[in-house]
């Protein structure tokens, strides 16, 4: 391409694209601009409104507007202005012209694959003077980039129409290819020189019979009128590039009047243009329908190294490797050229291409494995490069929202940090909270969270600070959308990693190892997507969440992850966010974590047993404040606040209530018939199932009642092991002795507590048993009363025994608290029948307290 | 018909060999019968040969059998990996009959493979009689193929002590073999190559030592991409086989097939066919090679004691068989995969019923 323009020496170029950005291509210039870089044109105000054009270093345009800014001739772009284009599209864009692109109120990100998806090969423009229509003015057929099957192509039109989807492939299939990528790098890429003439000939011919829709012929009726122009001004040498497929059309005979008839009546938009930074990932991943650039690092090595490729570039990815510290010596290097080669003869090809050379890598390089062939095909095929735009380079469409955002919500971008604290129930605090979440989605903290303090969940404090380096990271998020919502969508989406991991892989390998991000870390998105609210980047992440926790065998995965989805699922409700599927990828989770407790609990040392009881203590929580199936969630909701509130360690709150009412609230919470709570007969059979849980049980297992009572019966599955750990079968029977779901907890205790144990999972149950603190005892008439029963029903040999071991239980008590039980203990109140009361005095206390619950 | 259980290679498709080295014109490596292209054609097929038309004995990626031709071509030994029934012996059986029209310079390798099966062994009572000569040794397959030029098939490379892999190394970067013995040695001809196998499954038995393993080309067999292609290499080998069993003819209805083949992809990629539901994958391989034994004894099963048409029932014993290697979690597998998938499939009641009572 360089070579060809310095052979010619136009007098100007003429590229295609959008001709608003003629005032943006001084900027090519500025040696602060280093491609991947696009050209951004969008409308201000309607964010769905944008398209892009990216250029890279091998793209023969970007070559062009670099040796026009060189050589010191004018640059001019000659495509429709994408004022028209705009807003044309959101015209044609009903929803009978599928062809065209998504409909316009889509996402931006699903939008611009129309635009810049153009045949990889398509866009091998070549200019051409205007030689055709006016015989003298021109300098006959002119070049374009030979560089670049892949150059991203402006150009929409592959993917506009019916049967020209690919007019490189009808060429290449005529000639006997069925890749037609790889066709054009052997008739093109490979040849030392470039046959333009030839190409143009050959898509004139491929064009023959072929009318052009309305759009793609006022693009080129645009592009002739352009060329007028250049000529009209006096320009005598004058370069088009564009795609190959235009040439024939801008050759051909046409008259001005004619031009400006198509041109008539268009309708327009303000558009804005401005440069962007992009990524070779980008150019290989919005290829739109699959017409794109799947390989922009081998085109751009080709680029560079137009001398031994082939060696080069194995001798990159040897190195590649080398820095991931696999083994690859100079000598596997010599063999995977030679392989490369014997491939392309054996295939009949003038040079290896990306084909061979991948194939080579893979069986000598990498010996075979999968894996470096990823890495191989990460860093160098799609060659992850970040682009760089100058300082005076226009603000990017997502800066602008984010301005206006800022402005109307109030929040001025200061450097100096200052507190907030929003109240989420007021709409203009909630907008601010949201985007402060959507900013952090982006990696712009500019608000970090501070500690609240109390009052609820409706309350939220902020420390605001905003860094110079924010609007960079603002700028390289550019690319993901124009928006700050849509942006953070498209990156909580990048992070969650392909909708599709479903890749049937190597037999050998689990594909459960194909993502890198954790169930926990899958499960951190979707609070950040609630909290954001971020709807659409929603189901994404929780069909990755489902697909993750179908193939993770390790239950604690499962449960550590259960209490954050219900807490996001909790908030959801709160916030009003609609969290659809939540609920069934909750169910699901904890029927999977119930099945497979059982067998997790054995075989843990001390300190994963300990882990596994705050697990356990987590679920228990998290599963109280699920909502029971049944229809009316109100009171399946309030009775699992209320018990939350009194078997959880938090009784802080209630202790000033003294034990009378603590014991009413109890009361309250499990003694009113509340629908949803364990109904007897069904805790029964799911009981029944988990104990004897195998296999083929799994099924009707699943059924049982409530998430609760399900969660409940696994436990009792656990507790009816001989082989848990002490600490995890304490605290489980103490949690079933909370729930009422057992009646022998002090057989079961002076089971555990009795001789055939040894003394250190003696001191283990009883510490898990007891945990919590000794405030339980001290409130808990009914466990004091079991404790105090077992206690003294001990011979005197035995309790010596034990002592040890329930004192060093009880020394981890406050001495407050040893007190206190003391004191109940001698009071003789530990029959837990002993308590009456008045009802008439009591009902005022039971008014107020059922009041507080909201049961009232 | 002839009465050996399973011809050679070069024996079954002699004439199509025949075919293709009379119009072969292109240009052939040093020591080799047929032309790198004529040995790919061989092993893809070509209906419109000139000449007749060549079965396809590789269904799979084109790109592999390339690589693995270019690769004995550039005087690399060929390592073929994959997990049991990827058609690794299959393809170097048939490799080596169009390179050197001889597959039998083979070398099993087991636990209890020796040196000598690489390199040479003596003949005692000669040795004893004459002393230490030519006639006295034994020449392995490798140290035969090595004076003829022709391809050596190791089998199971891995499954080899070390020390006896070992020996190839010399072998594979001097092409010499020395003889102490005798003061001599076997260098080897053109056309020499070795073609090896080995399981990735097993691959801690006896890892390659990275010495040798860089003297090899590595081309990894996948299980099939997609169902059609399964369906279409278990039919066709499950009627081959039948036929050179001599089974009464059955006819192997291509639904039954269809479902094998089907459950056999569910259960090793994970998720089911329609892409909805993820499912756990048992310990077994479920290869391509099972799926046809489970046919064939299906096949057996159904002309010896059934009614002479294969019915679920047939094959659900052998699917049963194939799928739970692990009595604990394979069960599980196995339990949660009928009762979630094959259960809602309506047209598979059958068969749903049959693998019940099987299991």
């Amino acid at each position: 391409m360089r070579a060809e323009l310095e052979r010619l020496s136009p007098g100007i170029v003429l590229i295609e694209g959008p001709p608003e950005a003629d005032a943006l291509v001084g900027l090519a210039a500025d040696p602060d601009m280093e491609p991947p870089v696009a050209l951004l044109a969008h409308v201000p105000g309607d964010p769905t409104k944008a398209a892009f054009w990216p250029f890279a270093t091998f793209s023969p345009e970007w070559q062009a507007l670099r040796y026009a800014a060189q050589a010191g001739i004018p640059a001019r772009f000659c495509d429709l202005p994408a004022a028209h284009s705009l807003a044309m599209r959101s015209e044609q864009d009903d929803p009978a012209d599928l062809e065209d692109g998504p409909a316009p109120g889509a996402d931006p990100a699903g939008d611009e694959p129309d635009r810049d998806s153009g045949s990889s090969s398509d866009e091998q423009g070549l200019g051409s003077g205007p030689s055709g229509n006016r015989p003298g003015t021109g300098s006959g057929a002119s070049p374009d980039g030979p560089e670049s099957p892949g150059g991203p192509n402006p150009s929409g039109e592959a993917a506009r129409a019916g049967f020209r989807g690919d007019p490189i492939g009808a060429l290449a299939a005529a000639a006997g290819y069925d890749d037609p990528e790889r066709w054009w790098e052997d008739a093109v890429e490979h040849r030392g020189d470039t046959p333009f003439e030839v190409i143009a000939e050959a898509m004139a011919a491929v064009r023959e019979g072929y009318t052009p829709d309305e759009y793609e012929a006022r693009r080129e009726a645009y592009m002739r009128r352009t060329i007028r122009a250049a000529v009209k001004e006096g320009f005598t040498d004058i370069v088009v590039v564009c795609g190959a497929w235009h040439v024939p059309a801008l050759t051909q005979a046409s008259t001005a009047v004619a031009d400006d008839r198509v041109l008539k009546g268009m309708p327009k938009v303000k558009a804005e243009m401005t440069w962007v930074p992009w990524t070779h990932g980008r150019l290989a991943s919005w290829s739109g329908y699959g017409a794109g650039i799947t390989s922009p690092g081998w085109y751009h090595h080709l680029f560079e190294n137009p001398v031994q490729p082939i060696e080069r570039w194995l001798t990159k990815a040897a190195r590649v490797l080398r820095e991931e510290g696999l083994p690859v010596s100079s000598a596997h290097v010599i063999e995977s050229v030679r392989l490369a080669n014997s491939l392309a003869v054996l295939r009949g090809r003038p040079l290896a291409g990306l084909a061979e050379v991948t194939e080579a890598a893979r069986a000598v390089l990498c010996e075979g494995d999968e894996l470096p062939v990823e890495l191989i095909q990460r860093q160098l095929v799609v060659g992850e490069s970040l682009g760089h735009v100058p300082d005076a380079t226009p603000m990017v469409p997502l800066q602008r929202h984010l301005r206006d955002e800022q402005r109307r919500l109030r929040l001025k971008p200061e450097a100096l940090s200052r507190d907030y604290d929003l109240d989420l129930r007021k709409p203009l605090d909630l907008d601010r909270s949201k985007l402060l979440h959507r900013l952090r989605v982006l990696g712009v903290p500019w608000g970090v969270p501070r500690e609240t303090r109390g009052k609820g969940t409706f309350k939220e404090s902020w420390t605001l600070e905003w860094h110079p380096e924010y609007d960079i990271t603002l700028i390289e998020a550019a690319a993901c959308g124009v928006t700050v919502p849509a942006a953070a969508t498209t990156k909580i989406q990048e992070v969650a990693g392909p909708a599709d991991t479903r890749s049937p892989g190597l037999p050998g390998a689990p594909t459960g190892e194909a993502g890198s991000v954790s169930l926990a870390d899958l499960t951190g998105l979707v609070e950040q997507c609630l909290l954001a609210d971020l709807p659409d980047a929603l189901p994404h992440v929780l069909t990755a969440i489902g697909d993750r926790a179908a193939l993770d065998h390790d239950v604690r995965h499962l449960m550590s992850a259960l209490p954050a989805l219900v807490r996001a699922q909790r908030y959801g409700d709160v916030r009003g966010t609609p969290a659809e599927g939540l609920g069934s990828i909750v169910t699901s989770l904890l029927a999977r974590s119930c099945a497979g407790l059982s067998p997790a609990v054995t075989g843990l040392d001390d300190d994963t047993a300990r882990e596994m009881v705050a697990q356990i203590d987590a679920v228990t929580t998290a599963v109280t404040l699920l909502d029971d199936p049944p229809p009316d969630p109100i009171p399946g909701a309030t009775a699992g606040t209320s018990a939350d509130s009194g078997a959880g360690p938090d009784v802080g709150a209630s202790r000033g209530l003294g034990a009378g009412a603590e014991h009413a609230a109890r009361e309250a919470a499990t003694a009113e018939p509340v629908p949803g709570t364990v109904p007897e007969p069904a805790t029964g059979s799911a009981v029944q199932s988990a104990s004897e849980y195998d296999a083929a049980s799994v099924g009707e297992y699943v059924s049982a009642v409530t998430p609760k009572s399900r969660w409940l019966a696994a436990l009792r599955g656990v507790a009816d092991r001989a082989d848990a750990p002490g600490v995890i079968e304490g605290r489980v029977v103490r949690i079933l002795f909370d729930a009422e779901i057992i009646d022998d907890a002090d057989d079961r205790m002076a089971r555990a507590m009795s001789l055939g144990h040894p003394p250190v999972r003696v001191a283990a149950w009883i510490e898990g048993f007891l945990s919590g603190g000794g405030l339980m005892l001290v409130h808990d008439a009914r466990l004091l009363a079991m404790v105090d029963g077992w206690l003294t029903g001990l011979r005197g040999d035995a309790f010596v025994d034990v002592l040890p071991l329930l004192r060093r239980t009880f020394g981890a008590f406050a001495p407050p608290e040893r007190r206190a039980i003391g004191s109940r203990v001698a009071a003789g109140a530990t029959v837990p029948t002993e308590i009456t009361y008045d009802a008439g005095q009591a009902a005022g206390a039971v008014q107020t307290v059922l009041a507080i619950l909201g049961r009232a | 018909m002839t009465t050996v259980l399973r011809p050679h290679a070069e024996d079954q498709y002699a004439d199509e060999l025949a075919i293709l080295a009379k119009s072969d014109d292109r240009p052939r490596p040093p020591g080799w019968k047929l032309s790198p292209w004529a040995v790919t054609t061989y092993l893809l097929g070509d209906d419109a040969y000139p000449g007749g038309p060549i079965t396809p004995k590789y269904i799979g990626p084109r790109r592999i059998v390339e690589v693995a031709v270019a690769t004995l071509a550039t005087d690399r030994a060929l390592l073929l990996l994959g997990v049991p029934g990827t058609a690794k012996t299959w393809l170097s059986e048939h490799l080596a009959a169009a390179v050197s029209g001889d597959s039998t310079l083979l070398v099993q390798g087991t636990a209890g493979t020796a040196e000598e099966a690489i390199r040479y062994g003596w003949n005692y009572a000669r040795l004893l009689a004459e002393g230490p000569s030519r006639e006295a040794l034994t020449p392995s397959p490798v140290m035969r193929a090595m004076a003829e030029g022709r391809l050596a098939r190791v089998e199971e490379l891995t499954r080899m002590p070390s020390d006896v892999q070992d020996a190839l190394i010399t072998v594979l970067s001097e092409k010499t073999l020395p003889i102490p013995e005798l003061n001599e040695e076997v260098q080897a001809a053109k056309g020499f190559n070795v073609i090896a196998t080995a399981n990735d499954r097993d691959r801690g038995v006896n890892e390659l030592s990275s010495a040798l393993r860089r003297r090899f080309n590595t081309v990894v067999l996948p299980t099939p991409a997609t169902p059609d292609e399964e369906v279409d290499i278990v039919s066709r080998r499950v009627s081959q086989l039948g036929r050179s069993l001599e089974l009464p003819d059955t006819p192997a209805g291509l639904e039954e097939i269809r479902r094998v083949v089907t459950v056999f992809r569910e259960l090793r990629s994970g998720v089911t066919s329609d892409g909805r539901t993820k499912v756990k994958s048992p310990s077994g391989t479920l290869s391509t090679a099972e799926a046809i034994s489970v046919l064939t004894s299906g096949i057996a099963l159904a002309a010896h004691f059934g009614d002479g048409v294969l019915r679920p029932a047939d094959v659900a014993a052998g699917i049963v068989g194939a799928v739970i290697q692990d009595p604990v979690s394979d069960r599980v597998v196995w339990q949660e995969y009928l009762e979630t998938v094959v259960r809602e499939r309506k047209d598979w009641r059958d068969f749903y019923r049959a693998c019940r009572d099987a299991s």
